[in-house]
């Protein structure tokens, strides 16, 4: 198989996804009373440029968190609790700038690292259960959401500070913001400086994973768990090391936006991304350059679907259907076209053995032949 | 002994299964050619072979999970030919696996009645339908009673009330008594000649003689994808069977010169493994091997070899004793350790411990090989000289592939190993252990695998040879261990050894290690 038709396979299916997509929540506009010809008009009305840096800003904390999701998932881990990861790693870190333990940029170092760790270590809870205990990463990493909730919400109703009738963490100082940079008007809003962290954290999970010996570890464990322990893999050390990765890259999620324009955890807090990342990781294939398409593509779902409710009589939700069927029917596409794959190098293969003359082997061999 | 109470031909005048002429090729290997038999109805019909000598393809066929490519299938006098394992069992056959299929949590009643809801429905009817065939074969089963209380017999007894709930009137039961203790095959044989009085005919499966003899009424024998003798067990004895099963061709694999050095290589002492119950799964094996030698371990499927294997390599952690190589202890070494200290190893199952079936066959190269060059570069792994070094081994093994980025999955069993040799031998090893190398690989690969291992053994490798084809272990060993649960029992020399002795020593039968020697 040429590395071309490769890659346009694995277009196909996204392709196919996204019409099948279309088609179902045309068919629920429809059943709902509404012309889905005007859904599509508004969805696919070229972006203000407001919009636009919301699309960019708010993708890169999905690609954070489809990354996070996507370390598992090459190692067959199903980290679930991307959610509470962020959510803890999110108000720890907030918590430790807005005291402003050190200066400036230096604050800014400390709060990405403090989220890192503290992202890992949640996660490291799961990946240590299932390897001592054998629990499930599924089930300990969803009650881990919850609890990582619960604790926040006490702690913010014990240490919070109170405005108005919402509670926040202390507001960080001004020389720990990083703001970024305003493309448009300055009414338009500015594309976060930290939205590079995503960037980053994507070329170094396509080195790590392709090039480097971890990395192979990592996805042989994925491919197949009995070959990986015959090759010498410990796969309970690759456990804990991923569920660490993928709680570390959690922790970063909410962190553009943090620096960014929040400044303090509270309500401006923006929950659910550990979910959203789930489903992006799925429709990317877990690869950085999928996920990056599948994020775009959902922040910008996301961003059009707000002018829904002001410009018709459509909810808003209707783009979650959307988004919904393009996971459900990615999977099946990609198992669909993984099925052609196969069959196509098989024959090549056989095409290839039968184009030989059988029997040739290696020469001396023929002195061992003997049939009944 | 038994089971004498048929004469052919008498009493039926049909026979419920005929097949003849039944092929089955897979890319690369011929699992079945020109098998031939006749199952007469209301008989237990063995069928007997080595590991690997097509019964299970047959098997299949005859279920309906595989599609011959030639050759007829004839039930009960009619023309048949069966897509689908739906198909086998409207013509009344059903199969009763090795591994149950059963749900621990569920009544016997529930994983009866699951799957064929509509024949009896779930409740009071499918109850009494139950009950009635327990009681007409003397199964003693509870309709109500948890799966996870069954003890193994009885869980086996449901899947045989499964396939007869269904309508089965041919039943294949595969190697059935392979997990059951002596008293329980005892009961199984109680039951099957019920069964076959009752007028059912069955197709049993195994490669244990002893109970072949004492419950079949015909027997048929395979040996390399075909069938090749039939036995009355009135007028046969064991040592008849064995050698119809192995064959009585000149060993092929045969070795040249020793090449045998006085230095050990392979040191084991004392080793015993326990299981997670704490049953002995080895118990003090003390092994040899030296430089340039091969030593062959025979024995029945499941006597340990497959846990000695793993306990050199370092996959399972013995409960006691000692493993050196070339003088070094390596008992608590990890398994990287151990492929870097020079073992390499051709895994039993090449899917499962292999290779990383989805990867392209570069990456299957670095498998085992993570820690070392030419595959890795400091942590980095180095695809050039990896690329470059698969190309060396797809080219000097002659692995038939279109190329190396091609999925280790696309390629026929026979390549997939010749890659796993060739990797396995590129990180020049001191030790090599090959379990089952040949398993399921065409004749061309087969013959090619014995000269890499000759060729290994020329280059003063020690080698550790598992298998279960006793001409490869005969041809290929210098010196032949017999392990028999989970002990080595007996040491042979392969010069002076028939595969005929070899079995029966394997099967710890009455004639013993000392009277095979005659």
């Amino acid at each position: 198989m040429t590395p071309l038709r490769k890659a346009v396979g694995s277009l196909v299916a996204p392709l196919v996804a996204v019409v099948a997509a279309m088609l179902i929540t045309s068919v629920v506009v429809a059943l709902s009373g509404s012309s889905p010809m005007e859904f599509w008009q508004i969805i696919f009305e070229p972006p203000a440029d407001r919009v636009y840096v919301n699309i960019v800003n708010q993708s890169s904390m999905i690609f954070l968190s489809a990354l996070a999701a996507a370390i598992g998932f090459r190692m067959n881990l199903f980290n679930i609790g991307v959610e509470g990861q962020y959510q803890m790693a999110s108000y720890v870190s907030a918590v430790v700038v807005g005291a402003a333990f050190v200066p400036g940029p230096l604050n800014v170092v400390l709060g990405l690292v403090v989220a890192v760790v503290t992202g890992a270590l949640w996660a490291g809870i799961a990946g240590v259960l299932k390897v001592t205990r054998g629990v499930s990463e599924v089930i300990s990493t969803i009650m881990l959401n919850a609890i990582a909730g619960t604790l926040v919400g006490y702690f913010m109703s014990t240490y919070g500070i109170r405005t108005g009738n919402a509670r926040q963490t202390a507001t960080i100082p001004e020389s720990s913001r990083v703001p970024g940079f305003t493309p448009f008007l300055e009414r338009d809003g500015a594309i976060w400086s930290l939205v590079l962290i995503a960037v980053l954290a994507g070329i170094a999970f396509s080195f790590v994973l392709n090039r480097t010996r971890f990395g192979f570890d990592l996805r042989a464990t994925g491919m197949s768990e009995t070959a990986a322990v015959a090759s010498g893999v410990k796969v309970s050390r690759m456990i804990v090391i991923s569920m660490l990765i993928s709680g570390g890259i959690a922790g970063l999620i909410w962190m553009p936006a943090f620096f960014g324009s929040a400044y303090s955890y509270g309500t401006a807090y923006q929950a659910g991304l550990g979910f959203t990342g789930i489903a992006v990781a799925l429709l990317g294939r877990n690869r950085p350059l999928g996920i990056m398409f599948g994020a775009l593509l959902f922040a910008f779902l996301n961003e059009q679907s707000n002018r829904l409710t002001l410009n018709s009589d459509i909810s808003q939700n209707v783009v979650l259907i959307t988004q919904g069927v393009i996971v459900l029917a990615v999977v099946v596409a990609y198992e669909v076209v993984r099925r052609r794959q196969a069959a196509a190098e098989q024959r090549a293969v056989t095409q290839k053995l039968q184009a030989e003359p059988r029997g040739s082997g290696t020469g001396p061999s023929d002195t061992t032949e003997v049939k009944a | 002994m038994t089971a004498t109470d048929t004469e052919p031909g008498a009493t039926h005048a049909t026979d419920a299964v005929r097949v003849r002429g039944v092929g089955k090729r897979f890319p690369g290997v011929i699992a079945n050619h020109d098998v031939d038999i006749t199952i007469r109805s209301g008989t237990v019909h063995a069928l007997i072979g080595e590991n690997g000598a097509g019964k299970s393809t047959l098997m299949k066929i005859l279920y309906g999970v595989q599609k011959p490519d030639e050759g007829t299938l004839t039930v009960n006098g009619k023309d048949v030919s069966f897509s689908s394992p739906t198909d086998a069992i409207a013509q009344g056959i059903g199969m009763v696996f090795q591994h149950f299929m059963l749900a621990d949590n569920l009544t016997v009643l529930e994983n009866v009645v699951l799957g064929a809801e509509k024949m009896y429905g779930i409740g009071d009817k499918a109850r009494a339908e139950i009950v009635r065939i327990s009681q007409a074969y003397g199964f003693g089963l509870d309709p109500d009673e948890l799966v996870e209380d069954l003890g193994v017999g009885e869980r086996q007894r449901v899947e045989i009330l499964k396939v007869l709930y269904r309508g089965a009137k041919i039943i294949i039961l595969d190697e059935p008594t392979a997990v059951l203790v002596p008293q329980e095959v005892d009961a199984l044989f109680a039951n099957l000649r019920e069964l076959k009085a009752q007028g059912n005919t069955i197709l049993f499966i195994s490669h244990k003689l002893d109970e072949v003899l004492a419950i079949a009424d015909d027997i048929t024998v395979m040996r390399r994808g075909t069938t090749v003798g039939e036995a009355k067990p009135q007028g046969a004895t064991k040592r008849q069977l064995a050698e119809l099963m192995v064959g009585s061709e000149l060993p092929s694999p045969e070795t040249e010169e020793s090449t045998v050095t006085d230095q050990v290589l392979l040191e084991v002492v004392d080793l015993t493994l326990h299981d997670s119950f704490g049953r002995a799964l080895l118990s003090d094996i003390d092994l040899t091997i030296r430089k340039g030698e091969v030593v062959g371990i025979a024995g029945v499927e499941g006597n340990g070899q497959a846990e000695l294997v793993e306990a050199i390599m370092g996959m399972r952690k013995p409960s006691a004793g000692r493993i050196s190589v070339g003088g070094q202890d390596i008992s608590h070494w990890d398994t990287r350790e151990r492929r870097g200290a020079g073992i390499g190893y051709i895994p039993e199952d090449r899917h499962r411990h292999g290779l990383l079936l989805d990867a392209p066959l570069w990456e299957n190269r670095v498998l085992g090989f993570q820690d070392r060059p030419p595959a890795v570069k400091g942590i980095m792994i180095d695809r050039g000289a990896a690329r470059e070094d698969t190309e060396r081994i797809v080219r000097e093994y002659d692995v038939r592939t279109p190329g190396i980025d091609t999925a280790a999955r696309a390629l026929s069993g026979g390549n997939q190993q010749k890659l796993i040799v060739g990797r396995e031998m590129s990180g020049d090893p001191v030790l090599l252990i090959a379990a089952h190398p040949t398993r399921g690989v065409d004749v061309g690969a087969q013959a090619a695998i014995w000269e890499h291992i000759k060729r290994a053994r020329r280059q003063g490798l020690a080698v550790l040879l598992v298998s279960a084809d006793l001409d490869e272990l005969i041809g290929l060993s210098d010196r032949i261990e017999v392990i028999l649960r989970g002990r080595l029992v007996g040491e042979f020399d392969p010069k002076q050894i028939t595969p005929q002795d070899l079995g029966s020593a394997m099967t710890g039968g009455h004639d013993d290690e000392t009277e095979a020697q005659q």
